[in-house]
């Protein structure tokens, strides 16, 4: 990185991290790395999940203390032992799953921990009221201070959280896969916000596994890999193939592993499905050896749907048929008897149950066939786990560790081989791959296909325009609850995908 | 997004098709862990505080005062072992002192009308189990917080046991129903010894070799998850709820045959009391995990620590602060040992 020297001294980092190392019980999560940040400019922070990317992130917000190594803001060596002190230095992190507090009102987000008093030090709450308002009119956030915030989406959620680091008036703002819930026109107004921070001379780490994003948005890059820091410099003078080599240490083929299915007899039937709110008359086949693409802005009811197909919410009328019989659904019990099994979106949520260990999760559904008169069998029930994860290529110190204890990509890989378990007929990954870095979800893809090719069905929920693309065999877009179209073949293209979505009839005019 | 590299260093294959590698079962024995974990400490506990007995009095290493002292903790016990599945699967009962007298009640009835003894015991157990019944339903039907419905509900069944007694009390049960609580199976065995024995081994394996005890498990950790994964968590719940109940009858059945009477006010308290065995077995009040063999341990702790106080004429409202005394020290401890390790 000879051709750095020059360029860094032109202008002074705001922070830099200086032969930073942090150790855990038998990891080395980060191993003497480097890291500049410089006023009104973009650095993404690239690596594939476990290269150390969150625990840097920790060591700035204060919440980790670093075993060595120096921490420097305008070149004066800095401590920041509570999350307290990082943030009246300046630092402020906008987190992948942002933590504000659901009963409070969006003013009292934004200003918890520093808001404007006023007489006996009591809380100005009309001050913090218009100060809110002010701060998110700035960003052209069109939210009610007075909202309580459990009543906002994802997407206006994340704005109150920049909206609350515009607050602290930060000078160093971290954006850990700010876009991951995000649909495509939020992102966009998002990159406007990034600007608009730059502009003001804010120092930024923008941390994303997206590379289309990292090359809109971001000046210069820094790469970790395996805890180690592996290179830096400006984005004008890397391209994709290079940053993804730097990254993994090999090449990795992005190119979809989709391979050309034998495509069966009708597995799947749905009829009119239909819900009060959230979706209506939906209809659909699925057959074997087939994987279906869900695509669609997020709120078009997908995730709704599905759970409602496995039996979690009670559909207003609806039929399902598998196999060509009837099947009633009333509860993901059921689902799992008719062979219908579903990867939900929310993995800490929904999919594992993050301080049991990996091999009681992967058996939780399947204990029926690892016990014995309902007495269960360890070995059995390591035996099942072990062949499930490692076809997945799961990287855990042992199948008795809290599943919470992986990064995403392998938390994921334990959900999907729960799911295998069972042997189902169905699967359905709502978002697979969201969140989860480049490895792993090669890995899921890859996995996905081979499936597809012994013969499961697959239906995929997904956001994202080249996974879409790349993994289905068929497309059903779906738009405000309902079906607006079913594409394949060369009818299935990025701009139809687009434009069935949002309900447009030109490309660009979002609706 | 396709990313294609011309470097011929690396091949364009994917680097992640190739067979797993070989995960292990688990890097710690399970010895180890047994060493390291929560009973083990508490055994220590118990046994300091035994040793220390023995100093203290000279009448406490007497097979039948040590036996003597075991009722000091078996009814509630019988409750705790219920409770503690309870408790691991994110639920709780306070309501199951209430269930006694309630259940007592309902035996007194039984007695007065003449029935003999199966009937009244068949009653008090019938009783539990309807109480708990009561306490599932609105806790897995409407979907009521269980520690206000039982709040509400201890309420309730004592009331119930107030209006048909008053001031009075029921006596003169038959001679055969003593043999609960003060009978003897064998030498210094008693009967509720026996029964929380039993009690003990069938709960242990119920919730450590079972898969209702893995989904109770499960449903304490993230209960969404546990739908999720198809576990009913409804049906997890109302069972506990169902066996909390069967068990505060049942030691209606002992408390009643040992006092020989029902008074409105009867195990007045219980209910603080196994909640406290729960915790100090090493059971997550926040749900989740802990285990039975603490709580049998925890049981032992209890029953010691009164024990020697009473030998030592320690008055009782001295005893209920060594309780809570005992209780909040051995759950700091270990905090304050891994905040004084780290400086």
């Amino acid at each position: 990185m000879g051709n750095l020297a020059a360029d860094a001294s032109a202008a002074h980092p705001v922070l830099a991290l200086d032969g930073i190392t942090k150790t855990f019980p038998g990891v080395k999560a980060l191993d003497s790395v480097r890291l500049h940040l410089f006023p009104g400019e973009v650095t993404a922070l690239i690596g594939e999940n476990g290269a150390g990317k969150s625990t840097v992130v920790k060591t700035l917000t204060g919440i980790y203390q670093p075993d060595s190594g120096q921490i420097l803001m305008d070149g004066q060596p800095v401590q920041f032992p509570t999350a307290q002190s990082a943030a009246d230095a300046g630092v402020t992190a906008i987190h992948q799953e942002t933590v504000l507090f659901e009963e409070l009102s969006v003013a009292e987000n934004i200003y918890i921990g520093h808001a404007p008093r006023g007489a006996f030090k009591m809380i100005d709450r009309r001050k913090m009221r218009d100060d809110a308002a002010r701060i998110l009119t700035s960003i052209g956030a069109k939210i009610d201070p007075m909202v309580r915030l459990k009543d906002l989406g994802i997407a206006s959620r994340h704005l109150v959280a920049i909206a609350r680091a515009l607050s602290i008036d930060a000078r160093v703002v971290i954006m850990d896969e700010p876009t991951a819930a995000l649909s495509q026109k939020e992102i966009e107004e998002l990159y406007e916000l990034v600007d608009h921070l730059k502009a003001q001379g804010k120092a930024i780490l923008f941390i994303s596994h997206k590379f289309d994003e990292i090359f809109r948005i971001a000046d210069r890059w820094t790469v970790f890999r395996d805890g180690q820091f592996i290179g830096e410099g400006l984005m004008s003078e890397v391209d994709e193939s290079d940053l993804v080599r730097r990254m993994v240490g090999r090449s990795v083929d992005q190119i979809y592993p989709k391979r050309a299915a034998v495509i069966g007899n009708e597995v799947l039937k749905v009829v009119g499905y239909s819900h009060a709110t959230e979706f209506e008359d939906i209809n659909f086949t699925l057959n074997r050896g087939e994987i279906l693409g869900f695509y669609g802005l997020v709120g078009a009811g997908r995730s709704e749907f599905m759970q409602s197909l496995i039996g979690i919410t009670r559909p207003t009328k609806g039929v399902t048929r598998v196999g060509g019989d009837i099947c009633v659904i009333r509860s993901p019990a059921d689902a799992v008897d008719a062979g219908i099994v579903y990867v939900p979106e929310d993995r800490g949520k929904q999919g594992a149950i993050l301080d049991m260990p990996i091999f009681q999760n992967v058996t939780l559904p399947s204990l029926g066939r690892t016990s014995k008169n309902g007495f269960t069998r360890m070995a059995e029930e390591f035996a099942l786990a072990r062949t499930y994860t490692q076809r997945l290529d799961l990287r855990a110190a042992s199948l008795d560790t809290p599943v919470g204890s992986l990064s995403g990509g392998n938390q994921q890989k334990v959900v999907i081989a729960k799911w295998l378990a069972t042997k189902p007929r169905v699967i359905i990954l709502d978002e697979p791959t969201k969140g989860i870095d480049i490895g792993s979800k090669a890995a899921v893809h890859d996995f996905m296909s081979e499936l597809a090719a012994q013969g499961l069905s697959v239906i995929m929920v997904s956001s994202e325009i080249p996974e879409i693309m790349g993994m289905s065999d068929r497309v059903i877009v779906m738009r405000e609850g309902r079906i607006a179209a079913e594409l394949s073949g060369d009818a299935l293209s990025p701009e139809t995908l687009v434009r069935h979505a949002a309900g447009i009839t030109a490309k660009g005019e979002a609706a | 997004m396709t990313i294609t590299t011309t470097d011929p260093d690396y091949s364009p294959k994917t680097a992640t098709t190739t067979a797993g590698r070989r995960i292990p079962d688990r890097l710690t024995p399970p010895m180890v862990r047994a060493i390291k974990s929560w009973e083990s400490l508490l055994l220590l506990v118990a046994v300091g505080i035994f040793i220390l007995n023995s100093f203290a009095s000279p009448y406490f290493l007497d097979a039948w005062n040590l036996s003597d002292a075991t009722f000091n903790f078996t009814e509630k016990a019988m409750i705790a072992f219920a409770m503690a599945l309870l408790i691991i699967a994110g639920e709780i009962d306070l309501s199951v002192a209430a269930i006694i007298a309630l259940a007592s009640t309902a035996m007194g009835l039984m007695m007065q009308a003449g029935f003999d003894t199966p009937m009244i015991v068949a009653t008090g157990l019938m009783t539990g189990l309807i109480c708990g019944a009561f306490n599932g339903v609105l806790v897995t039907r409407l979907g009521l917080p269980s520690i206000v419905v039982t709040i509400g509900t201890m309420s309730l069944f004592r009331g119930i046991s107030y209006i048909v007694l008053g001031d009075g009390a029921f006596r003169g049960y038959p001679e055969s129903f003593s043999w609960f609580g003060q009978g003897y199976v064998f030498w210094v065995i008693s009967t509720e010894l026996a029964i929380f024995a039993i009690l003990a081994v069938i709960y242990g394996v119920v919730l450590h070799k079972t898969n209702f005890g893995r989904a109770v498990y499960a449903v304490g950790n993230n209960a969404t998850a546990a739908m999720f994964s198809g576990i009913r968590v409804a049906r997890v719940k109302m069972i506990l709820f169902l066996l909390t109940g069967l068990m505060s009858g049942l030691a209606a059945v002992c408390l009643t045959s040992r006092l020989g009477s029902t008074r409105p006010s009867i195990a007045t308290g219980f209910e603080l009391e196994v909640v406290t065995m729960v915790v100090l077995g090493g059971i997550n009040i926040l749900g989740g995990s802990g285990s039975i063999p603490g709580v049998v341990i925890a049981a032992f702790v209890m029953g010691l620590v009164t024990f020697g106080l009473g030998l030592l004429n320690v008055p009782g409202i001295v005893m209920s602060i060594v309780i809570g005394a005992l209780l909040i020290g051995v759950i700091a401890l270990p905090r304050l040992w891994q905040k004084f390790r780290r400086g």
